[in-house]
């Protein structure tokens, strides 16, 4: 059977029955419920009347009515409730109206629903849901924004304040700016986040203003603290996720960007005073806040390393004025092994500071180091960092010295030591005077430990690498060997008594190149002595430079020497004139006449200015140092300018020393004279290997 | 006369010239023959002029002109009597004083002096000296200041091939007396370095 035409009056007549019935549903008024025959009836009456032939096809009609229902029930009904109410109430409406039309949207594109199936789909139309937000979104929404926008960050901001608000309440309404976007977040961005952002900013910015002056800057971070806490917070309750970094931002920024350098050169509160007043909570804090924000916390760090630097300046100062006020021996005092103690115990300090309260942050190692690197480098009383910082080890490692302290206590010293010497740009320097010191101790045996020896040692190796502690190894291994040796020869001549030379023998065999020079020792008579003397079986008078001939000493050294023969408390030569002092133009004449009353005596030479040696010994390595290294780079790189052949030679040498850049170009001159190297003819600052 | 002959006559004549002025037993023009030389040019002996004709000759030795050195020189300069080579020696000067022909002159002048075999640097004094003669008229502030400093400071007893070259590349690109323009952390040599200190120190 013919299936009966539907008239599109005829068939929009049924329609709006079913459509008036789910208004009065919405409105809240006494209604039946929808049955399953109520649904059907009215999908079909759609159904067919999308399905009948031409001109009875009135798909693009009922599509266009579909969304006039909606229109004329907007305009009829919910617009003008919604703009008899006002602020909180308003939006209670709106929250309730909307939920309303996402009810009838659902139920009339149910009935119309067949016009997404075939029409919307061949004609790429929007789709019924579509349309129904659309409606919404174009006709409501446009039209209330402001006004709901405004009322709801009136709420935040009294929430800020302290009142109750209903958050519910504003979670369903900022829903409904997310929801309208219909998959994208611009409306909500547009219409309602930036107007807020600029709110908070606004509000913060205020709050600012005021504590900045009244508060304490500790107060003032924790006020912060707390504000950025309850503002995540408000964000997990009924903002939007997406707004969360912005408005965290936002607020960083008015209360802590803004404000930073007032807050924290507060005279009495701020950085520099917590630093004094080892506020560790407080300076966490101030971490935690400005750890987040781009460049937030170098003026802390700042602030840090000026304080350590000046914590450190003032202990040098300190030995400083103590060791002048005292008589100066010409050696480190006990004011200076003071200081690095002292310095030893700033450093664990900050440590614990960079590790608790900066969390191990780069920032503040690089500044503790800095800071470290000006002050260590300090000398006092002449004596430059590195000797005192040799002197402090052989301190602790030698029999009497004035630290009494448990194995571990020493373990736990040496290791830090180790650690300081890291800042110290002269450090081949402090291996020259440890090495000496160590030769010392062990060649009088007055090392009170040999293990402790050796793991400084290893200590030091880790850190400078096995050429800076190879020599002193070595030195070390001798004795060891030596004291084997004098164990066998002593067992070898106590079973062949017939070898036994009658006379106490210990020899300590030691390999040339790991062991200082010496010119003194503790014979009865030095060496040279030995020689000046024997000058006179041959003659009974001698001058100065026929002495000199014969010794080939230099004038320094002969005039010591003569010194302690003619002028000290033994005149075992007579000098012609008889004064004090060693001229060029005197004469000298063996005394018969001397005699004491002890059958052994001391004559020592009076002691070099070791510590004159040891910086021009090391004056020399590092000019070899500073010539290997130049031409090393040139050899590799074959052409390289000026300043980053110096660049890299000062790379290279920076583990043991800080080169000066004039000794580096004079270095650089004397391998142009030796043809090592040459200009580049057109360019005169550019360098070139010659092989 | 042929192109040949004229060549050869020239060449004679040369010849003659320099016999004229050499120790016989030498073979060589020696330092009295060059003061010889000198006077009958028409200049002193510590003339620029005659370095420049020794620069000419490419001669080897200080003070003494050989053969094949004379015969270099004179050819190059067209010279073949008294007469023109005293005539030649303007235009020798004038090509000299150009660019590069001055470099190379200025080096060589230094060269001229390393009379000892291996000999490397020539001393404080006669680079003062030289340093007036050849860049006295040039760079006469420069050449002032910097003889006074040569003499006052004492860590350089004599300059080395490389400082003297310096020398001329910095009266040519540092702006003086002013000094604006140097910097240290260039590739100058130590002993501009502490000229420009001294000099700073000076203006004070």
């Amino acid at each position: 059977m013919e299936r009966k035409i539907i008239e599109l009056d005829q068939g929009w007549a049924y329609m709006l029955k079913g459509i008036t019935k789910l208004k009065r549903i919405l409105e809240g008024l006494t209604e039946d419920p929808f049955s399953s025959e109520d649904y059907i009836f009215l999908y079909t009456t759609i159904y067919n009347m999308c399905t009948q032939k031409p001109p009875h096809d009135y798909s693009q009609q009922l599509y266009d009515m579909y969304r006039e229902v909606f229109d004329e029930y907007i305009a009829s009904m919910v617009l003008p409730s919604l703009k008899e109410k006002h602020d909180e109430f308003m939006l209670s409406e709106l929250v309730q109206r909307w939920l309303n039309h996402k009810v009838m949207v659902r139920w009339q594109s149910r009935f119309f629903h067949y016009l997404d199936r075939y029409f919307v789909a061949r004609r790429s139309l929007p789709a019924l849901y579509e349309v129904g937000l659309t409606c919404f979104r174009d006709l409501v929404y446009q039209e209330v924004k402001a006004n709901a926008r405004d009322a709801v960050i009136s709420l935040i901001d009294k929430e800020r304040e302290g009142e109750q608000i209903d958050r519910a309440l504003l979670k369903n309404v900022i829903d409904i700016f997310v929801a309208i976007g219909m998959g994208q977040m611009e409306l909500y961005e547009q219409d309602f986040e930036v107007h807020m952002l600029q709110d908070s900013g606004a509000y913060y910015s205020r709050k600012a203003s005021s504590w900045i002056s009244d508060d304490s800057c500790p107060d003032y971070m924790l006020k912060a603290e707390e504000c950025l806490k309850r503002e995540r917070d408000r964000v997990s309750h009924y903002l939007h996720i997406s707004s969360e970094q912005k408005l965290v931002e936002k607020v960083q920024h008015e209360l802590l960007v803004v404000y930073e350098m007032q807050l924290l050169e507060k005279e009495y509160s701020g950085c520099r005073a917590l630093l004094r007043d080892d506020k560790v909570e407080d300076l966490s804090r101030m971490y935690r806040l400005y750890h987040k924000i781009p460049k937030g916390l170098d003026p802390v760090s700042t602030i840090f390393k000026q304080h350590v630097t000046a914590e450190g300046m003032a202990l040098v100062q300190q030995a400083e004025d103590v060791a002048s006020s005292q008589t100066a021996n010409g050696g480190v005092g006990m004011q200076e092994l003071v200081l690095v103690r002292k310095i030893i115990e700033l450093h664990d300090k900050y440590v614990a500071y960079v590790n608790d309260c900066f969390l191990n942050h780069s920032l503040f190692h690089k500044a503790l180091k800095e800071a470290f690197e000006v002050f260590c480098n300090k000398a006092v009383s002449g004596s430059s960092s590195a000797e005192l910082l040799a002197t402090f080890c052989d301190n602790i490692l030698k029999k009497g010295g004035s630290e009494k302290l448990s194995d571990e206590a020493i373990e736990e010293t040496l290791e830090k030591v180790v650690k300081l010497l890291a800042y110290i740009s002269d450090k081949d320097l402090f291996a020259e005077f440890y090495r000496k010191k160590l030769a010392r101790r062990l060649l009088f045996d007055r090392s009170a430990n040999e293990d402790h020896e050796k793991s400084i040692l290893t200590k030091l190796k880790q850190q400078c690498g096995a050429q800076f502690t190879s020599k002193m190894e070595g030195m070390v291994t001798d004795l060891t060997l030596a004291r084997e040796n004098q164990n066998s020869f002593e067992e070898y001549l106590h079973n062949n008594t017939n070898v036994n030379p009658g006379l106490d023998l210990t020899v300590t065999v030691l390999t040339t190149g790991f062991w200082p020079s010496y010119k003194s020792c503790d014979l009865s008579l030095p060496q040279e002595m030995a020689a000046a003397l024997l000058l006179f079986n041959n003659a009974d008078r001698l001058s100065y430079s026929e002495m000199m001939t014969q010794l080939n000493l230099t004038h320094d050294d002969l005039v010591r020497l003569l010194h302690s023969l003619s002028c000290a408390k033994y005149k075992i030569l007579n000098k012609e004139p008889n004064t004090k002092t060693i001229l060029q133009t005197d004469n000298f004449e063996f005394n018969s006449k001397f005699t004491d009353r002890m059958r052994r005596i001391k004559v020592p030479l009076p002691p070099v200015d070791e510590r004159k040696r040891v910086i021009e010994d090391v004056d020399k390595d590092r000019r070899y140092a500073i010539d290997a290294a130049l031409v090393r780079i040139m050899k590799s790189r074959k052409v390289l300018g000026h300043q980053q052949l110096v660049m890299e030679c000062v790379e290279q040498l920076g583990r043991m020393f800080k080169p000066d850049i004039k000794a580096i170009k004079k270095r650089m001159e004397d391998l142009i004279t030796r043809d090592y190297l040459e200009r580049d003819k057109d360019n005169q600052n550019i360098f070139k290997y010659l092989a | 006369m042929s192109i040949g002959k004229a060549i050869s006559k020239t060449v004679e004549q040369i010849d003659r010239l320099f016999d004229s002025y050499a120790n016989p037993s030498l073979g060589l023009i020696d330092p009295e023959g060059i003061e010889t030389l000198c006077s009958d040019v028409g200049v002193n002996h510590t003339d620029i002029r005659i370095l420049m004709l020794a620069w000419k000759m490419n001669a080897e030795k200080q003070g003494y002109f050989s053969k094949d050195e004379w015969r270099t020189g004179l050819k190059a300069l067209k010279a073949d009597s008294l007469n023109k080579l005293k005539k030649a020696l303007p235009a020798l000067e004038t090509q000299v004083m150009m660019p590069p022909n001055f470099q190379d002159f200025y080096a060589y002048a230094f060269r001229y002096c390393l009379t000892e075999e291996k000999q490397k640097c020539v001393d404080i004094e006669t680079i003062c000296e030289l340093l007036n003669l050849v860049l006295g008229s040039q760079f006469h502030a420069q050449v002032n200041s910097m003889s006074e400093y040569l003499k006052f400071q004492s860590e350089y007893r004599m300059l080395n091939m490389d400082q003297w070259m310096n020398f001329y590349r910095f009266c040519h690109e540092i702006s003086f007396p002013d000094l604006q323009n140097y910097d240290s952390n260039q590739a100058w040599p130590l002993i501009l370095d502490g000229f420009v200190e001294w000099m700073r120190e000076k203006q004070c």
